[in-house]
């Protein structure tokens, strides 16, 4: 038997433990456990007064163990081990029953939350009597940085980190950063060209020495932990050698194969097969787009290569594998808009003059396809009446369900340029709510509403061209109805934009599973806490910034990438941090050199010694799975804190009530 | 491949020229309609208006018919409004408890009992474009109706509200115009495909009605259709029956038939026009269909407007064609 | 997620309305988007649109509700239905409020009055039968009701019947007598709901 001296402590939680479980009898009945030397219930634990309750107990009763029954230790473990620290006690000698969010949250039946809770506590003190004193393990933190995507969030956080004095390594799936702020025309509500305000970030980032910037490359895959990542990079062959390339753009000019610019046109424009996305790229060094060069796809052309005065075209170029160690990784990867073909009542596709919004803006842009002039798709006509739909795609249990937090602003934008490009056309703006959430949003607001817009509340049921009315026919007719005077109307016009949504990336999932992180239902990263730790996910190591986590506009998307980097500079500063001690390890006495847990390990952290013929565990590289010790025939494995012991404490505990019936018998026996 | 066969009160009389199309092309597609024995009418659109577990006990005895006579667990039904209740009280009675419980109930008067789920219920022309498929459609077409220009039309409650499934688009289906094409026919674009025929409200209002059957003539006539394909016998009576009263209403002078898509795969299979029950419809079919291997297939797609793809033209973006 | 918890809040006119619907119809979802209204093919010709309807019940004006002509208006094409961003079954709501307007009367007062009347005539016969009975069902509408449009409709009638078209007399079905046995049940079940 032991001479352990077990203090336990129930928390009310205010009602939500309390309001289900009967806390006081649970910590009367705790009281009588064995080893249990005071047992007190009270209102939070993990208030100032709570701590100081259970240091105090820990200082005068010469308590050795620690149990506080409450919520989850994602919450509060961490909490309380620093009590217990506070008060001279080793962290690890302390356990944490979750009587919250496993009990009291979990059913309204008051009967079984309390029994329940009881054996909870029950398995928490016979399993806590088996715990050792660990120690933190100190892992020291690479000061590099790996940002994924060059985009607004990408570049601030980059750039934050680079200035501090560190390395970073900006990887950027695309040809050049800039992302979708670099599409933009003018930025609401101050109306700034977006291409002005982000180039001059963009070049801060291709001239700053911290910044190695791989552009045309994908992560592929990802190894290792906070502070030791190693990051497989695969930096695309652009086919042209970067060092000879003085991006003159004479290789663009003479290429003699157009295709649809699928990506930063949003499929307005045209681009050629070897090319730049847009003027401004960083870098400014073009690609060449195999699908579509001829000389790759038939052998024939070379023109690029031909013209280049330097001779920079390189057709025999490789795709390379780049390993880069990093100690912390920020997540910009950005957003796509919602593919408003799923709607298919809107026409976009089939009726040639409705339009996206994304395509809206290419138009709008001065160095777009059409120059800045505001066309329909015959690339000739003004239009003289746009309908402009909101919502498209969003606010929809058919679609996605979220509101989409910039398109009231960008909609009221497009209706401020169109007036200021064509002053006499019409403008209609079909929303069924305006959300002008932000500094000087409202305000910019009220300024449209004065500019002549037509301002309709009601979502628009239906675009079509099939005309029935007169004065329809060859217009695009917008039906809906308008709620604020609870009539159904049709209404003609030449052009419609679509303000579709921002969604998760397509590939979000996938993302997701390279970086071992969590994605929403719709896609979008999940943060550590939607509230206090928007940046942060729940693999350390792993900040996300921007749109990536969820709709957002720009001011909100430079935040958290300063944010992410301010996490990260925080970790590299401390320069070491403080690993959980929950490890495996292997007793070499025992190993029978069988080298089944080698090949287990998911982190390559078992090494086998040839000299000696015994394994050994790495234990930085460790991360406490588990899967050695289930699976070692010998049992010469431990699990740190999740030894057997421990474990079938827990589970006889948790049987209190039936201890008559088992006590007979072999089980819990070793 | 056998399927339970709900007709419906509609093709016994008034649509029969469907009943029979259906059953001269069911052979050649090698699918066997048995009729459920005794059935009775699903109620269309009146008994639920009036009262409710009454409405779904009459649709629910059909249910159970299928059921017990087991011919098939898949029951099919022509009409767009029986597919609708059939697939709507399955769907309910799955959904609430209470609801299958006090339907079985009122079935047990009758000595009946439904489980829900029992019976799949499909429509005619999920069970030719997915079961049979294009492929054994396409064998057995040999006489394509080339040169004739149709406008698929499928009103509303085939496509939804999908209580049974979607198998087609809700807004833009086009399984059928795939199906004509392969008949050989020039499928013409027709945007108003999917909108409602106005189902019973030339009964209830004559302005509302006829308005709703003339926004669907002219745009098929926009779109210099010849014939228009129907689904249902509602939609077929509406534009077909009624086009006379619509024109007199209106002052306009459309022409133009309506016919039962299974008609036309008859046709295009070689059966001929009597056997199809062409010759039943109001506006005569038979000048249009004399148009069969005559007329020189146009170039146009029925587009009344001409496209350009000028230089300075937008891209479009691409659709993902059916 | 979750289920409802039975509150002690006396029923609003909303609740009442979901409640006699079937399934889950979500009418309290309702954000008034105007969706509805706006896909509605007679939408023009209704007093109210189905949004609009919907915020009357929300604001529980009952009367005004009941002696809309909406619900007899809606052709059950179920374009609100599928384009609703809240998922609400509205059509199944326009069955229940023209099922209400009938147990209380008020359709009476609707300029849609004689729906109903149309409704009912079609369903007597399919309880006497178990089959439709167009020319019973125009007949006996028609001159009741419409007695001016029965003239013009006589053209048609003809038409049908030179077609093959039409039967002059009903169909009955072998079971009539087990399904008026479940309907009476169901009757007897349901009240008048």
């Amino acid at each position: 038997m032991s001479e352990e001296r077990v203090g336990v402590y129930i928390c009310h939680c205010g009602s939500n433990i309390a309001g289900t479980v009967a806390v006081e009898e649970v910590s009367q009945w705790a009281a009588g456990l064995p080893n249990v030397v005071v047992s007190r219930d009270y209102k939070f634990m993990c208030s100032s007064l709570g701590q100081e309750l259970m240091e105090k107990d820990i200082a005068e009763l010469g308590l050795t163990r620690v149990v506080v029954a409450a919520c989850s230790p994602h919450m509060h473990e961490r909490t309380f081990r620093a009590t217990c620290e506070r008060a001279g006690l080793n962290p690890f000698l302390f356990e944490m029953a979750n009587i919250r969010e496993l009990d009291s949250w979990a059913t309204d039946d008051r009967v079984a939350a309390t029994q329940k809770a009881k054996a909870m506590v029950s398995a928490a003190v016979r399993r806590v009597i088996h715990h050792q004193p660990l120690q933190l393990l100190p892992v020291t933190i690479n000061p590099n940085t790996l940002v994924v995507g060059g985009g607004v969030a990408g570049i601030t956080a980059a750039l934050e980190i680079a200035n501090a004095g560190y390395h970073v390594y900006l990887v950027e799936r695309e040809p050049s950063i800039g992302g979708h702020m670099a599409q933009l025309d003018k930025t609401f509500p101050t109306l700034d060209c977006s291409a002005c305000i982000l180039t001059p970030k963009m070049v801060d980032v291709a001239q700053n020495k911290n910044i190695t910037l791989l552009s045309w490359s994908e992560v592929e895959a990802v190894e290792g932990y906070v502070g030791n990542f190693i990051v497989t990079v695969r930096k695309k062959a652009r086919y042209v050698n970067e060092e000879k390339c003085t991006g003159c753009g004479i290789c663009i000019e003479k290429c003699p194969k157009k295709v649809v610019d699928e990506v930063f046109e949003a499929g307005l424009g045209y681009r050629k097969a070897i090319y730049r996305p847009f003027p401004q790229a960083v870098p400014k060094y073009p690609v060449i787009d195999t699908a579509s060069c001829i000389f790759f796809q038939r052998g024939k052309c070379r023109a690029c290569q031909m013209f280049c005065p330097t001779e920079a075209i390189d057709f025999e170029q490789q795709d390379q594998i780049l390993k880069l160690e990093v100690g912390n990784i920020i997540l910009a990867t950005g957003y796509d808009t919602f593919d408003p073909r799923r709607i298919p009542q809107y026409g976009y596709g089939r009726l040639a003059n409705v339009f996206t919004s994304l395509e809206f803006e290419r138009m709008v842009n001065a160095a777009g396809p059409t120059g800045g002039r505001i066309v329909l798709r015959d690339g000739v006509t003004t239009p003289k009446s746009v309908a402009i739909i909101h919502c498209v795609g969003s606010r929809d249990k058919n679609y996605n369900e979220h509101c989409s937090r910039v398109c009231c602003m960008y909609s009221l934008k497009f209706s401020h340029l169109l007036h200021e490009r064509l002053p006499d056309a019409q403008v209609y703006e079909f929303y069924i709510d305006i959300r002008a959430t932000a500094k000087r949003y409202e305000e910019f607001y009220h300024r449209i509403l004065e500019e002549g817009t037509r301002f309709i509340r009601g979502r628009v049921a239906e675009v079509t061209d099939a005309a029935r009315l007169p004065g329809e026919e060859g217009k695009l007719i917008v039906q809906y109805e308008d709620t604020l005077i609870g009539k159904q109307r049709r209404l003609p016009v030449d052009m419609v934009i679509l303000s579709v949504g921002m969604e998760a990336r397509r590939d979000s999932r996938e993302v997701a599973q390279i970086f071992g992180l969590g994605c929403e239902y719709n896609g979008f990263f999940i943060e550590r806490h939607p509230k206090l730790d928007p940046v942060n996910t729940m693999t350390e190591g792993i900040q996300i910034a921007g749109a990536c986590q969820g709709p957002m506009a720009i001011p909100e998307a430079v935040a958290q990438g300063a944010a992410a980097a301010a996490r990260v500079l925080s970790l590299i500063s401390q320069g070491t941090v403080m690993m959980e001690p929950v490890r495996a390890h292997i007793d070499a006495e025992k190993c029978s050199g069988c080298r089944i847990c080698n090949n287990l390990c998911p982190y390559n952290a078992i090494v086998f010694h040839e000299d000696r013929k015994v394994s050994e565990v790495i234990t930085a590289l460790c991360q406490g799975c588990g899967a050695c010790v289930a699976a070692c025939p010998s049992a010469a494995i431990t699990g740190a804190h999740f030894t057997d012991e421990q474990v079938m404490a827990q589970i006889e505990g948790m049987l209190w009530d039936m201890q008559p019936q088992i006590a007979g018998t072999n089980i819990g026996v070793e | 491949m056998k399927y339970g066969y709900y007709p419906g009160c509609s093709l016994e009389r008034n649509a029969a020229a469907y009943h029979q199309s259906a059953m001269a092309v069911a052979g050649p597609l090698g699918i066997d309609l048995v009729e459920i024995d005794d059935w009775n009418c699903c109620g269309a659109t009146e008994y639920f208006s009036i009262n409710l577990l009454p409405a779904y006990a009459l649709v629910a005895r059909n249910l159970a018919l299928a059921q017990d006579q087991g011919i098939s667990d898949q029951l099919v039904a022509p009409c767009s409004a029986c597919f609708l209740n059939l697939t709507k009280t399955d769907r309910y009675m799955a959904e609430s408890p209470k609801l299958a419980a006090d339907v079985n109930e009122a079935l047990a008067a009758g000595g009946l009992h439904y489980t829900p789920g029992s019976v799949r219920v499909r429509h005619l022309l999920d069970i030719i474009v997915n079961d049979v498929g294009y492929d054994v459609v396409a064998a057995r077409v040999s006489k394509p109706l080339t040169g004739l220009r149709v406008a698929a039309y499928y009103g509303c409650l085939i496509v939804r509200p999908g209580y049974g499934g979607v198998f087609d688009d809700p807004e833009h289906p086009t399984t059928m115009d795939r199906l004509l094409r392969i008949l050989g026919a020039e499928v013409v674009d027709f945007p108003l495909r999917a909108q409602c025929c106005g189902g019973h409200m030339t009964q209830i209002s004559q302005e509302v009605a006829y308005e709703m059957i003339r926004r669907l003539l002219k745009n098929a006539a926009d779109y210099e259709a010849d014939v228009i394909a129907t689904v249902c016998p509602m939609c077929q009576l509406n534009l077909d029956a009624y086009q006379a009263n619509v024109n007199q209403f209106f002052n306009t002078d459309y022409m133009i038939p309506v016919l039962y898509f299974t008609q036309l795969m008859g046709l295009a299979f070689g059966v001929s026009p009597v056997d199809l029950g062409i010759g039943k419809e109001f506006v005569d079919a038979r000048p249009a269909l004399a148009k069969i291997g005559v007329a020189v297939p146009s170039n146009s797609n029925g587009r009344p407007r001409k496209k350009e793809t000028s230089k300075e033209a937008l891209p479009m973006p691409r659709l993902k064609e059916e | 997620m979750t289920t409802s918890t039975i509150s002690a809040r006396a029923p609003t006119f909303l609740d009442e309305v979901i409640a006699r619907t079937p399934g889950e119809p979500h009418l309290e979802r309702c954000i008034q988007c105007g969706t509805c209204g706006g896909s509605c093919p007679s939408g023009p010709d209704m007093e109210h649109t189905p949004r609009s309807l919907f915020a009357l019940i929300n604001a529980g004006l009952r009367e005004e509700v009941l002696r809309s002509n909406t619900p007899w208006y809606c052709v059950s094409c179920y374009y609100c239905t599928v384009r609703c961003p809240q998922q609400i079954h509205i059509t199944d709501v326009m069955y229940t409020l023209k099922r209400m307007a009938i147990d209380e009367g008020y359709y009476t007062e609707s300029t849609a009055r004689d729906a109903p009347e149309f409704s009912r005539t079609f369903i007597d016969f399919v309880e006497s039968n178990g089959r439709s009975f167009e020319l019973g069902l125009a007949t006996a509408y028609h001159l009741r009701y419409r007695p001016l449009n029965a003239v013009s409709m006589a053209p048609m009638a003809l038409g049908m019947l030179r077609r093959g078209r039409m039967d002059l007399t009903p169909t009955k079905i072998k079971g009539i007598k087990q399904l008026q046995a479940i309907l009476n049940k169901a009757k007897e079940l349901g009240g008048a709901k």
